[in-house]
């Protein structure tokens, strides 16, 4: 099959292009970014997808599946860009999608869509509206992004389409908003919370795209790897030291000292879990994960190993 | 650490049914590491300072789903605890009681964490059926906060009873094993609940005692567990079926109370007819506390008439 990925040259875009490739598919990519070691045989294009190339691409390759990888968290971008490029990238995907006669879109979504406050529950399931947009404006646009992807579902009924909401990713590659999260030696925590984290292996998260096209899946999915684990055992796990800060301090601690940076948006994120039961997933595609959190706290801990001074 | 658990509760926790990680650390957030600190602060309380006396815990199944239905009894979650600790201490297997809290504590620090790590949720549908429908102890008490609100002198009866418990016990087909908790009241007399002083510290109220430091009392508790009751259905039913079958469940409960009050007062009278003048008079004083002679045998039901 021919598949287009949209922001192909990210850590976990190439990772997915490469297990595409290597389930025998043709495959063409888009980013803005380039990807010098990008492999042989996989047709690349630096446009920008909101653009009139862009359009091009899909009108000339004419690509069965699109995985529509290209979207940004607030960590990578401010936020009326991130806007444009989530809304608007993600309307531009599916408008051609259904002009050049694409039949399957995979949106590759997250799970931070439930949101996380004291009185969401462990395990959200795929019926439940977000949440926290009050709380945590900063992933409005991802939400939407999230909600305009499940819409094509009615609006585009010729084309099959997957919305995945995926866990956090750590691995070897580090990247991702856990990764960075947990990224300098001191990692900060609130006194007196220790939320669960879930996350999958950027490997796994490969396998389940390439799973969603294979199985031509249709519908809203949550998507996990092995269990959660609270926050203090991910720190331990992964070499860090936890910088216990008072709620009230939080604000102001961040970017301090060695701490990564954060929206103010994040600190319900940092108090109470966002966790999803994944089961469905499983169910339709007979995805299991294939590396555990031990093995991936593991491998995230020798490639990013804390410098002592 | 180990060093501040004791063998039997090391033992114990190695033998409740819970799939572990290997961080010792469930899909709940549950942890090894804590529940055996948490029972080895428990045990004395459990064993010796209320020295909880536990009955019928042979009606709870050994395995697999089951939901604890009991009353409120006392301010503070001693009744609560004690029903954890009786679970985890008196039943063969051990197993793992796990109730729902109230969503206020989830918003305060250390509560929040603390209870996750014990098995002890916010008070959510979803997790008390996600609970159950994992083959797993839940613990509910259907009257709510306004059972913990109960004051010393209404403390044998019950308040309004919710609904939901009954819906999801019919829906995941779970059977409900009802329990009467005795003594809560008179370990934390609550003579009144300050709203206000709540509403400071993010509380619904705090519960205020008629002595200075507000700690329980080293009063016997006890806690029955009744023959289980299954209910057929799927828990869509009307509210008029499912009122009748949460009124059979309170009854049950009830019962337990009312038999349970009069052993309570039998042990008192014959502890009180053994007592040398001068330890009666100080217990009289203590016993003021009373409600007034007329009310003091109310039924155990019917506080509330319009619940059923």
């Amino acid at each position: 099959m021919k598949i287009l990925i949209t922001g192909i040259s990210g850590a976990t875009g190439r990772i997915v292009a490469m297990k595409l490739l290597e389930a025998g598919h043709e495959v063409v990519g888009i980013d803005r970014r380039s990807w010098p070691e990008a492999p042989e045989g996989l047709e690349m294009h630096r446009v920008d997808i909101r653009s009139r190339p862009a359009e091009d691409v899909f009108r000339t390759t004419r690509p069965q599946v699109v995985v529509h990888m290209a979207t940004v968290t607030h960590l990578v971008a401010r936020s009326e860009d991130r806007y444009r490029i989530n809304l608007g990238g993600t309307r531009a995907v599916f408008e051609h999608a259904a002009r050049y006669g694409v039949e399957h879109v995979v949106f590759a979504g997250r799970h931070t869509y439930y949101g996380a406050g004291p009185d969401t529950p462990l395990y959200h399931t795929e019926d439940e509206p977000p949440m926290a947009m009050t709380t945590f404006p900063e992933l409005a646009d991802l939400v939407a992004a999230d909600l305009y992807a499940g819409s094509a579902l009615w609006r585009l009924p010729e084309i099959t389409t997957t919305v995945l909401r995926m866990v956090y990713t750590l691995g070897p590659t580090g990247h991702g908003t856990l990764a960075s999260f947990v990224r300098g030696p001191w990692v900060p925590m609130v006194i007196g919370f220790d939320p669960l984290f879930q996350f999958m292996h950027e490997r796994d998260v490969a396998r389940a795209i390439e799973l969603s096209v294979r199985t031509r899946l249709r519908g809203v999915y949550n998507v996990a790897g092995p269990q959660p684990v609270p926050l203090s055992v991910l720190i331990r796990q992964t070499g860090r030291r936890a910088f216990w800060v008072p709620e009230f301090a939080f604000r102001g601690a961040m970017g301090r000292f060695g701490l990564p940076k954060l929206p103010p948006g994040a600190l319900s994120h940092v108090k109470h879990p966002v966790v999803v039961d994944d089961a469905a997933f499983r169910k339709a595609t007979g995805y299991e994960h294939s590396v555990d959190e031990v093995e991936a706290m593991r491998q995230y801990r020798e490639a990013f190993p804390v410098v002592s001074r | 650490m180990s060093l501040f658990v004791s063998p039997e509760v090391k033992g114990r926790i190695e033998r409740l049914e819970i799939p572990w990680n290997r961080f010792g650390v469930d899909r709940y957030g549950v942890s090894k590491k804590h529940l055996a600190l948490g029972f080895t602060a428990i045990e004395p309380f459990y064993r010796h300072y209320f020295s909880v006396k536990a009955l019928g815990v042979e009606h709870v199944p050994r395995h697999g789903r089951c939901m604890l239905v009991g009353n409120h009894s006392g301010g503070i979650a001693i009744d609560g605890a004690m029903v954890i600790a009786s679970m985890f201490f008196a039943k063969e297997p051990p197993r793992l009681a796990q109730g729902m809290i109230e969503k206020f504590l989830n918003r305060m620090p250390f509560a929040s964490m603390l209870s996750s790590r014990f098995g002890q949720l916010t008070g959510l549908p979803e997790h008390a059926e996600r609970l159950l429908e994992d083959e797993r102890l839940l613990m509910v008490f259907p009257e709510g906060a306004k059972g913990t609100a109960k004051l010393y002198k209404d403390r044998y009866s019950l308040v309004r009873f919710g609904t939901g418990f009954v819906r999801l016990a019919m829906k995941t087909k779970s059977p409900i094993v009802p329990f009467a908790f005795l003594g809560g009241g008179a370990a934390f007399p609550t003579v009144a609940n300050a709203e206000l002083l709540g509403r400071l510290v993010g509380a619904p109220y705090v519960p205020i005692v008629p002595y200075l430091v507000p700690v329980p009392l080293p009063v016997r508790l006890e806690v029955e567990y009744g023959e289980p009751i299954y209910f057929e259905g799927t828990g869509a039913e009307s509210d008029s079926v499912i009122s009748g079958y949460v009124e059979e469940v309170r009854t049950a409960i009830a019962t337990m109370i009312e038999r349970g009050r009069e052993r309570r007062e039998d042990f008192a009278s014959r502890t009180l007819a053994n007592l040398s003048e001068g330890e009666k008079r100080v217990i009289g004083r203590a016993v003021s506390l009373e409600p007034e002679p007329g009310h003091g045998h109310a039924r155990a039901t019917d506080r509330e008439g319009g619940a059923s």
